[in-house]
């Protein structure tokens, strides 16, 4: 407890710090998978496959290795000098668009196409049929899983430590230099994450429950 | 394609959807060659940058880390597979004693990061008297984090089956053991084998965040050989491709086999369904023949 209550300046400071990093990277990757996704769904092949290979290249490379390739191979590029916070954001959002796009496509994937056979038939135009048909019925099935995906941006986060950005993971570093117990500080930290999925997990589930009866 | 947002396109829409495919093309072709290009301008293919694939030692040491990366993985997978099975079974339990503390332990190692854990067994137990190699301190973290996931995915497997085929085998007389390895485990694992591997490829990426914890795998390697800067001047950008490749590959076969078995098992049900078809003619000319027989 005396590690919490003595350091409790530095643990709220990092969450802080964490949260920002999450918040930032989360309204971008949503942005950017949203657009992806547009893509992935979009009526003209070469779109689709340059979303495609978006996807299978994100989704099959380890965060790590994306964080490793924003903060130690791409300065060599010479491009534009970004800072190792810019490139924590950077690697976050990129990777987790690619999650993000595959949710949105699925969602819309869910809706059965005689929907908009019927909204077209009625004579809707595309973005009417889009705003009032097919999208609020995509969001029933893209809410749950999406939850999950911001779950997992959440604790991914925490890769951000081994590349000297602050955020709730570097309070083992800040810890190990005072001397104090690191046992106790990661189990706090852990405690700290508990209390922040915790609720998201509670929503994800009632989301999950009143939506999936609804079809 | 999705079909669901846009109709067959007409004559005007085909023109316009091959401009913006030429458009697309431009574009994607034009990223890409900016990207060349400055892989060019700061010279990252020369041959002194690409040498340290000529050294054998070098070559030995990228199979060690694959070595490494591929065991962590594999021994993660079967104790993260047989945590799972026992958390599902204790999660599925009828006694309130056992259900209910292996929920809250599922539910609490779902919400962990995995760096926090990795880092608990590494820098946090040390100090109680425990040491765990880096390679222990991966493992078991994947174990405990990737376990409570498959277990969340076991649960939802067998939840998701027909309340009937429980009832029907109780109804028959099974134990509990039975009617879940009998008839429960069997139906639910063929429906959840693609999920289970989509789990398994998060694994084996996961096991790249032993890095953070001086773990020597693959991307340990490549950070190695890509900083050094004395013998082939940081070839960072052509050994992280390299490694890049090497991930991707290992997943993809991971994926491949998912959406194999998922292929498989559309088609072995099919077969179960026309054999079903036939047991239910049989049956069915059984049936005439008692009701001949009755009437005769």
């Amino acid at each position: 407890m005396s590690v919490l209550t003595n350091n409790l300046e530095l643990f709220l400071r990092l969450f802080g710090q964490t949260l920002q990093l999450f918040a930032i990277s989360a309204v971008l990757s949503l942005v950017l998978g949203t657009l992806l996704a547009a893509l992935r769904v979009s009526p003209v092949p070469v779109f689709r496959a340059i979303g495609a290979t978006y996807v299978t290249v994100l989704r099959n490379t380890p965060l790590t290795l994306v964080f490793v390739f924003f903060l130690f191979a791409y300065p060599l590029l010479e491009i534009l000098r970004i800072e190792p916070y810019t490139a924590a954001v950077v690697a976050l959002t990129l990777y987790t668009a690619a999650f993000v796009c595959e949710v949105v496509r699925s969602g819309i994937n869910t809706v059965p196409v005689g929907q908009a056979e019927a909204s077209r038939a009625l004579g809707l135009t595309f973005t009417q049929m889009l705003g009032n048909v097919v999208l609020p019925q995509a969001l029933r099935s893209v809410v749950p899983p999406m939850t999950s995906t911001m779950i997992a941006l959440l604790k991914n986060t925490t890769v951000a430590s081994g590349f000297a950005v602050p955020q709730a993971g570097s309070i083992r570093d800040a810890l190990s230099e005072q001397g104090d117990n690191v046992l106790f500080g990661l189990i706090w930290v852990a405690i700290g994450f508990v209390v922040l999925v915790m609720p998201l997990t509670y929503v994800q589930q009632v989301f999950e429950k009143r939506w999936s009866v609804a079809r | 394609m999705s079909m669901v947002l846009f109709d067959v396109p007409g004559p005007k829409a085909r023109v316009r959807h091959k401009i913006l495919a030429v458009a697309g093309i431009a574009v994607a072709l034009a990223a890409v060659a900016y990207v060349v290009m400055r892989f060019i301008a700061t010279e990252q293919f020369t041959a002194r940058r690409l040498d340290w694939i000529n050294y054998k030692q070098i070559q030995l040491s990228l199979l060690e880390a694959i070595g490494n990366t591929l065991s962590a993985f594999a021994i993660g997978a079967v104790l993260a597979l047989v945590f799972g099975a026992l958390f599902a079974a204790a999660r599925l339990s009828d006694h309130a004693w056992v259900r209910t503390p292996a929920a809250v332990i599922v539910e609490i190692f779902r919400a962990i990061p995995l760096v926090i854990m990795m880092f608990f067994f590494y820098y946090g137990l040390p100090s109680t008297g425990i040491k765990m190699s880096a390679f222990t301190a991966v493992v078991v973290s994947l174990m405990l984090y990737n376990g409570s996931v498959l277990a969340e995915i076991f649960r939802a497997g067998i939840n998701s089956l027909p309340k009937g085929q429980s009832e029907a085998a109780y109804a028959l007389g099974m134990r509990k053991t039975q009617v879940m390895t009998f008839v429960l485990l069997p139906q639910a694992l063929r429906a959840m084998l693609p999920t289970i591997i989509s789990q398994l490829v998060v694994l084996l990426k996961d096991t790249a965040l032993g890095f953070l914890i001086t773990f020597e795998e693959l991307l340990r390697w490549g950070t190695l050989i890509g900083g050094d800067a004395v013998n082939f001047g940081r070839p960072m950008i052509s050994v992280m491709i390299v490694v890049a490749l090497i991930y991707i590959g290992m997943c993809l076969l991971l994926t491949w086999l998912a959406t194999y078995l998922e292929k498989r098992n559309r088609r072995n049900k099919k077969v179960i369904k026309t054999d079903n078809d036939d047991a239910g003619q049989v049956q069915l000319g059984n049936a005439s023949a008692a009701v001949g027989g009755v009437t005769v």
